[in-house]
């Protein structure tokens, strides 16, 4: 980015939050009419049972499994990879993080309501709660889906904040140029902050303290939510590479999204001087990184699986190999390493468009990933005589459909209320920036001397 | 809660509000009466290095303590009060109560923080006060709380001298 004033960059980010084109409003509706009908069919579902879904025995989990495991994998775009790139001290990640923290949030929410619209008695959700009851019945903390409930909550609550935080000065700015009831409403949120060092300075040790602890938070929320499937003897499930596998995995699919956002924003936000071709070669590499690394891990689990020659394992390994689920399994491998290798590793493929067409084909892939992981297992368990199929139906179909735009839609929204590149940091990068220039002409200028 | 008595200047860049500051310095003026505004952290200047001490990560620490200890009886407790039978196994269940000891660690140290941010920074405070809109225009605000009438004049050539933009008072007492 060439350097800008504070004034410009100001002007730029704060461009998005005023006015509303007809095509914003086209697209929200459009986004609002698909989540409208998810909600109508999970209603639906409510009203009639979990028989109107393809749930059937041997296969228990299917379409809200997949999807709870993808979203909340999804979530590991932000926080994480934010929070890492702040401990880095990543100068480049300064135009990235918020647009990152903001899928956390959102995927993370929309992940957590799976398994309560699994449940199919929603309004029962609360016995997962550690509370002392009347019914004198307490959860068994032996239970991986309890320990989902200790992990999903630390880590949404971690993330909220680590998004909320830094969005504070920001929402200052904005008070500080507003009108009206605008100016009340971001009045209020400010908190009534005003710069001073000591808020600066609390800020940033906050932030600090936070990437350090969101970090494990974050590796632990994927690694239990593997041990959902990895603690049960479940043909390829019952596996210790499962939690590194699927950290490895939310990680993979995590960049692809915030790609895949990036690219959107620069494009429909024109924030084309601020999202550079260089934030997106650096996070083509990283995605190229995790694409080798989960190509690693797949071909580990693979090969031991057909060591091992256990015979229900196997089972399950030619029916992805060559069996009714091969078409998902070789899309699969299509969409997460034989398709963005080349885009990715290939300097010249390593475009903004090159990175955006990859991380597609990428979240298509792991959302195969996780179906695959769970529903052929479960479809060939053991004895032949338990062995079934799995059909999602139409009220799946809607509400998995609903949660994807669902989440456009959030993120649309948040877009046009919140300035989605952090403008203190950006504006802090800059001076940085700007510093280093003077010293380098003044090392430069004394040599001459 | 009324404005204090306040005279400012507003720098229009990090050096010229470091040559206020020190200004101020010579001027005697004691530290607690000098108040900073800025749109973003000058971490280098000394204008930007007060209040640096704060005790955060030691409190996020404890916090951790507290939420890993909360955890650990959550868990123990939880297991004791509803016994399942384990077959001969511990009723208490080392690893998992590991898992909830170890996600209420993290999380009492991420409340704690953002608690302790709240407290040491008094935020929120919507009520009015000093603050000057031109901080978030990209001016540095550099003033003395509370400064005695024989000093105001000296403090705002100081200011203009050290290369104020503008130099501003609020509640002059005369």
């Amino acid at each position: 980015m060439a350097t800008k004033s504070a004034e410009q960059i100001t002007i730029d980010l704060l461009r998005p939050l005023s006015g509303i084109s007809g095509r914003w409003v086209f697209a929200v509706a459009v986004l609002a009419g698909v989540v409208v009908a998810a909600l109508s069919a999970f209603f639906y579902q409510v009203y009639a049972g979990l028989g109107v879904s393809g749930l059937r025995t041997p296969v228990f989990w299917g379409f809200y499994i997949t999807n709870f495991v993808f979203w909340i994998g999804l979530s590991h775009a932000g926080t994480l990879i934010s929070a890492i790139l702040r401990l880095a001290n990543a100068t480049w990640r300064r135009p990235v993080t918020r647009c990152a923290e903001v899928i956390t949030v959102f995927a993370l929410s929309i992940g957590a309501t799976f398994p309560i619209i699994h449940l199919g008695r929603p309004w029962l959700a609360f016995f997962l709660f550690p509370y002392p009851s009347e019914r004198g019945i307490w959860p068994n903390i032996r239970s991986p889906l309890l320990w989902d409930f200790f992990a999903i909550n630390t880590y949404l609550i971690s993330s909220v904040t680590f998004l909320l935080l830094p969005m504070v000065p920001d929402f200052a700015l904005v008070r500080d140029r507003a009108e009206g009831v605008k100016k009340k409403i971001y009045g209020v949120l400010a908190l009534g902050w005003t710069g001073t060092p000591k808020e600066w300075h609390r800020l940033e040790t906050a932030m600090h303290i936070m990437a350090i602890a969101v970090i494990p938070v974050a590796v632990s929320v994927h690694s239990i939510v593997s041990w959902d499937f990895a603690m049960a003897p479940v043909p390829m499930w019952h596996s210790t590479i499962f939690a590194p596998y699927f950290v490895a995995g939310a990680i993979f699919s995590g960049i692809a999204a915030l790609i895949l956002a990036m690219a959107l924003l620069r494009k429909f936000l024109h924030l084309e001087e601020y999202l550079l071709p260089i934030h997106f070669e650096n996070l083509g590499k990283l995605l190229l990184v995790m694409s080798l690394l989960w190509f690693y891990f797949v071909f580990a689990e693979r090969l031991t699986t057909w060591y091992g020659n256990e015979s229900s394992e196997m089972t399950v390994f030619w029916t992805t190999q060559h069996g009714s689920y091969s078409p998902l399994f070789w899309t699969m491998v299509f969409c997460n390493f034989l398709i963005p290798f080349p885009f990715l590793a290939i300097k010249k493929l390593r475009t903004i468009t090159g990175t955006a067409i990859a991380s597609f084909t990428v979240v298509i892939g792991m959302w195969l990933e996780r179906f695959l992981i769970i529903v052929p297992s479960l479809s060939h368990k053991y004895l032949t005589y338990s062995w079934g199929t799995y059909r999602p139906t139409w009220v799946e179909i809607t509400i998995t459909a609903g949660t994807f735009c669902a989440m456009a839609l959030l993120y649309m929204i948040f877009s046009k209320v919140v300035p989605i590149i952090s403008i203190w940091e950006l504006k802090a990068g800059q001076h940085l920036k700007t510093q280093a220039v003077r010293l380098v002409v003044k090392s430069s200028e004394a040599g001459a001397d | 809660m009324p404005s204090p008595p306040v005279i400012y200047g507003l720098f229009a860049d990090p050096e010229s509000a470091d040559r206020g500051m020190n200004a101020l310095h010579r001027a005697e003026i004691k530290p607690k009466k000098i108040v900073v505004m800025s749109a973003e952290p000058f971490d280098d200047y000394s204008f930007a290095k007060m209040d640096h001490h704060t005790p955060m990560p030691w409190i996020a620490a404890a916090g951790g303590v507290v939420g890993g200890t909360c955890g650990y009886l959550l868990a123990r407790l939880t297991q004791v009060a509803y016994p399942i039978n384990t077959g001969g196994m511990p009723i208490v269940a080392a690893w998992p109560t590991g898992i909830v000891t170890y996600e209420l660690t993290m999380l009492g140290a991420v409340i704690t923080t953002i608690v302790t941010l709240l407290i040491t920074t008094r935020l929120p405070n919507w009520k009015s006060k000093l603050y000057d809109e031109e901080v978030s225009n990209g001016k540095i605000l550099i003033g003395v709380l509370d400064p005695s009438d024989a000093a105001r004049a000296e403090i705002e050539n100081r200011l203009r001298g050290a290369g104020a933009v503008k130099v501003k008072a609020t509640n002059p007492h005369h």
